[in-house]
């Protein structure tokens, strides 16, 4: 259960970032927190007591008594994808700094270059 | 002002999230879905890993298309930065310690890497955390020494062999099976390193192709000047 | 109440605590260090969910990759949050 409402904090305490701060690098930082409460969510629930990782690397360990593998399978491709994402926005804060020699996002109005 | 709304609607929000999350009772049950592949992954696919044999084989497409996405967005970077870049980049030399150790640890991070993907349908790791586990000794090279490059042709060419590496063996199942990704070459013993038939050399496709997509990454992001 | 229960409580104060770190913090490095903690103590939580794969994962590229690359933006663009 501890999980579940570490997972739920992280995700309001990203989207504060988001809807909140002014500066650009801290909204990407904000994203990324949601993603990792989003991740954690996602696992817990797939989580059985008293069971083993799904792998099946001695006979003692039994299909009966193992965690689901499909959000595993799923949160494993998220953090990757998470990661691209991560990094072309930060890119396109690396460009928009350059033309506006500020991260303020209240000062960035004339978005055409 | 912005901050009470901001508290308000998260207020509400975390409400509802919670509210829900209370039906969904922690650690008892699993979706069917994953019953049928926990019951049915090592007859059927001959890799131990469940995870593994859901990523490389139930949902392999589904892998193909990630692989695309991750390739998309290392290019989009690439050419959103794409005029910024300087010729030589003005790094600071890290201090002895840190070169002379980072030249030894360099060797057995790359051989790590190696290890957790080609291991992917034995113990917990694949080609993801292998490739990303690569990028890191590359980046541990680029931070200490000033003059480490890596040639971007290699990298292209390592990519791309790995992406045609992927879809051959596709092909190949649509050719010789009955659908695209399918297991064609014998399954083997369980628990052996040469099993589990095309897994192992989809999952080293995907960690080799990973591990350049991530140091292109990084070099583009690190050639920039400010 | 075990020692396990225990850790897992710790572990959950310190990610949240970490968080809030993050979103806090004028200064933009060490914010970035925050959402690294937060990778770290997620890497753990995903190893006590018998996730091993997962944790693999979040451990290379949340921890190493992930902080890097916003460093790298940091130094390219400007530290302090005004």
């Amino acid at each position: 259960m501890v999980y579940y409402l570490a997972g739920i904090l992280l995700i309001l305490i990203g989207m504060y970032a988001v809807l909140v701060k002014k500066n650009i690098i801290k909204i990407v930082i904000g994203l990324s927190i949601v993603n990792s409460g989003i991740n954690l969510l996602l696992i817990a629930i797939g989580y059985v007591k008293d069971s083993t990782a799904p792998i099946f690397s001695s006979d003692n360990f039994k299909a009966s008594q193992m965690v689901d593998p499909v959000p595993q399978a799923l949160v494993l491709t998220a953090i990757v994808i998470g990661l691209g994402v991560t990094a072309v926005a930060l890119a396109l804060v690396i460009r928009l700094y350059d033309h506006h020699k500020t991260l303020n996002i209240n000062k960035i109005r004339k978005l055409k270059w | 002002m912005r901050k009470v709304t901001a508290v308000i609607l998260l207020g509400l929000v975390g409400y509802y999230l919670f509210s829900y999350f209370l039906e969904i009772p922690f650690g008892e049950n699993r979706s069917s879905v994953g019953d049928y592949y926990l019951e049915n992954t090592v007859e059927q696919t001959g890799s131990v890993n469940t995870v593994t044999s859901i990523i490389v084989s139930y949902r392999g497409f589904d892998t193909l298309g990630e692989v695309t996405v991750l390739f998309l967005a290392a290019t989009g970077l690439g050419a959103i930065l794409f005029d910024k870049k300087g010729k030589k980049r003005r790094r600071q030399h890290a201090s002895l310690i840190v070169r002379v150790s980072a030249h030894l640890i360099y060797p057995l991070i790359i051989l790590l890497g190696a290890y957790v993907f080609i291991h992917g349908h034995l113990t917990p790791g694949g080609g993801f955390q292998g490739g990303a586990i690569i990028a890191t000794g590359v980046l541990l090279m680029f931070m200490s020494y000033r003059s480490f490059e890596v040639s971007h042709k290699f990298l292209t060419y390592l990519e791309s062999l790995a992406g045609i590496t992927f879809v051959v063996v596709g092909f190949a199942g649509l050719i010789w099976g009955s659908s695209f990704l399918e297991n064609i070459l014998p399954l083997g013993i369980p628990n052996q390193l040469f099993s589990a038939g095309v897994i192992p050399i989809i999952y080293i496709a995907v960690g080799l192709k990973v591990g350049a997509e991530l140091t292109g990454l990084l070099d583009n992001l690190l050639k920039t000047i400010k | 109440m075990s020692l396990l229960a225990i850790l897992v409580y710790v572990l959950a104060v310190i990610l949240i605590v970490a968080a809030i770190f993050a979103v806090k913090q004028k200064d933009l490095l060490l914010a970035v260090i925050g959402t690294s903690a937060i990778s770290v103590v997620l890497s753990i939580f995903f190893y006590l969910l018998q996730a091993p794969d997962v944790a693999l994962t979040e451990a290379a590229i949340g921890v190493a990759l992930s902080t890097i690359i916003f460093v790298i933006t940091i130094k390219k663009t400007k530290r302090f949050e005004e």
